[in-house]
C-alpha cells in the first residue's frame, strides 16, 4: 500500500494543537508507517508540495501571509482539516477583531515598545482588517475543535483518514 | 381536584398527560429529550430562544415546546431533518452574534451553550461571526456581567422578578443591538434594587454572569433554590 502523503500547517496559533498531536505518543509510531510528512513545522520543507493527500492545519488566517498559505495548501490538498478552536472558530487570536487591526499594532509596536517605536515596516506580514476561521476562505473537509483538541480526539480522526473513512466528527466534540 | 387527563402521541409514541402541562414536561416525563437554552424549571416559560421547536401534525409553523400546551389527540414530532436545521441555525446564531472563547471563559467546561454545541453535533458555524464590540461590567462588587457571552435568554431578568422580586435586570434596545440593563441601564455596582442575592449568576446559562474571584473554567453554577423558592412563591400568590 502507498504511504498517504500527510502536511501540518501552523498558522496564527500558540503551537498548542501540534503539542497535542505529537502527545499522540506511541501512536505517533503507527501513524508514522503509514504517512509520508511531506511538509510541517516539525520538519525542515521550504515548499508546501503538490499533491498532498491530507493537511492539517492549526491557527486562524490573521495576516496576508495566513491568507496566501492557506489558498495556497487547499489548492495542492485533497482533504484539509481544520484543527483546534483557532482554525475552526478564531478563538483568541480572534479576540482582537473587535479593536481592529490599527489599534493592536499601536499597542504592541508604539505603547508596550520600550525604543524603537514605529509599526514594521518589513518582515513582519502586515495583519488583515480581522482574524478569521479558515473555512471562511477556503473550503473545509473536517472539523477537529478544542482548545486544544485532545490527542485521541486528533488520533481518532487521523486514524479514520488513514483507513480511507469518513471520519467521526462528534465523538470528542468540544470546544474550549 | 379534577385533573383532566388528556392523551397524544410524542415521535408515534402514545403518551398520558395532565391537561394544562406543555409538550416539553410531557416529553420530558416519557424521557423524550428535547433541546432547551432559555427555558429553566421554575421560571415561566417565554419561547425566546426557540430551540425547542416541535412540528405538530396540521400546523404549518413550528411550535415551541416549552410554551404550547397539550391537546387531546395532538401529534407531535421533537426530531426531524428540518428540526434539527433549524435548531443548528439558530445555535449558529447564538455562538456568532457574541463573542465566545470557550478557550478563556469562566464557564468553559460548565457552560449549557458550550454543552448543546457538543450535544447537537456543532463543530464548526457557516454563519460568519460577527465579532461585535461589547462592554463588561464589573461595577458590582461580588458580580461580573460579560455582555460578549450574553445569549439574552432572560433567565437573569425573569429570576430576579418572579423569585427574588426585585426586578433589577430588563431587556433594552431591539434586535441584534438588544442588552440586557440593570435598574434604568445604570452600572450594576450603582443599582439600588440588587440585593445582591446572586440568583441572577447562578440561573444564566453561560459565562455571561458570573462571581469575582473565579479564573477561566472555575465558574459553576448552582441552581439547588429554584425548584424549592418557586414551589415557594407559587403557593403563596
Ligand atoms: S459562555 Fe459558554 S459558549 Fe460562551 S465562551 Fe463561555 S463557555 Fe464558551
Ligand atoms: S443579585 Fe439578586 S437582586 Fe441583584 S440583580 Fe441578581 S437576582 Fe436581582
Ligand atoms: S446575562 Fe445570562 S441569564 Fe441573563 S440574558 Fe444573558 S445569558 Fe441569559
Amino acid at each position: 500500500m502507498s504511504k498517504v502523503k500527510l502536511a501540518t500547517v501552523w498558522l496564527d496559533g500558540c503551537s498548542g494543537c501540534h503539542m497535542s498531536f505529537l502527545d499522540m505518543d506511541e501512536r505517533l509510531l503507527d501513524i508514522a508507517d503509514r504517512i509520508e510528512l511531506v511538509y510541517s513545522p516539525l520538519v525542515d520543507h521550504k515548499e508546501f508540495p503538490e499533491g498532498v493527500d491530507v493537511t492539517i492545519v492549526e491557527g486562524a488566517v490573521s495576516s496576508e501571509e495566513d491568507l496566501e498559505k492557506i489558498r495556497k495548501v487547499r489548492s495542492r490538498t485533497r482533504i484539509l482539516v481544520s484543527l483546534g478552536d483557532c482554525a475552526v472558530t478564531s478563538n483568541v487570536p480572534g479576540m482582537r477583531n473587535m479593536f481592529g487591526s490599527e489599534a493592536i499594532m499601536d499597542r504592541a509596536y508604539l505603547e508596550n515598545a520600550q525604543e524603537n517605536r514605529k509599526h514594521p515596516d518589513k518582515i513582519i506580514p502586515p495583519l488583515l482588517t480581522q482574524t478569521r476561521p479558515i473555512h471562511e476562505f477556503v473550503p473545509v473537509d473536517v472539523f477537529v475543535p478544542g482548545c486544544p483538541p485532545s490527542a485521541d480526539h486528533i488520533f481518532s480522526v487521523v486514524a479514520d483518514l488513514l483507513d480511507g473513512k469518513t471520519p467521526d466528527q462528534t465523538r470528542f466534540l468540544r470546544f474550549g | 381536584m379534577n385533573v383532566r387527563i388528556v392523551t397524544l402521541s410524542i415521535d408515534g409514541r402514545d403518551v398520558g398527560a395532565r391537561e394544562g402541562q406543555t409538550i416539553l414536561e410531557v416529553a420530558g416525563e416519557n424521557g423524550i429529550e428535547i433541546p432547551t437554552m432559555c427555558n429553566l424549571t421554575g421560571l415561566k416559560p417565554i419561547g425566546a430562544c426557540r430551540l425547542c421547536v416541535v412540528e405538530v401534525a396540521g400546523s404549518r409553523k413550528l411550535l415551541s415546546a416549552c410554551t404550547t400546551g397539550v391537546t387531546e389527540g395532538m401529534q407531535v414530532t421533537t426530531d426531524s431533518e428540518r428540526l434539527r436545521n433549524y435548531r443548528r441555525t439558530i445555535l449558529e446564531f447564538l455562538f456568532t452574534e457574541g463573542n465566545h472563547t470557550c478557550a478563556v471563559c469562566v464557564s468553559n467546561g460548565k457552560c449549557e451553550l458550550q454543552e448543546l454545541a457538543r450535544k447537537l453535533g456543532m463543530n464548526h458555524v457557516d454563519v460568519p461571526y460577527r465579532y461585535p464590540r461589547r462592554d463588561v461590567d464589573a461595577t458590582h462588587p461580588r458580580f461580573v456581567l460579560d455582555h460578549n457571552r450574553c445569549i439574552l435568554c432572560t433567565r437573569c431578568v425573569r429570576v430576579c422578578d418572579e423569585i427574588e422580586g426585585a426586578h433589577t435586570w430588563d431587556v433594552m434596545g431591539r434586535g441584534i443591538d438588544s442588552k440586557v440593563i440593570t435598574d434604568l441601564h445604570q452600572p450594576w455596582g450603582s443599582s439600588t434594587s440588587c440585593t445582591s442575592c446572586g440568583k441572577c449568576v447562578h440561573v444564566c446559562p453561560t459565562g455571561a454572569l458570573f462571581e469575582k474571584g473565579h479564573s477561566v473554567a472555575e465558574m459553576a453554577k448552582r441552581r439547588q433554590f429554584l425548584p424549592y423558592l418557586s414551589t415557594m412563591r407559587g403557593a403563596k400568590e
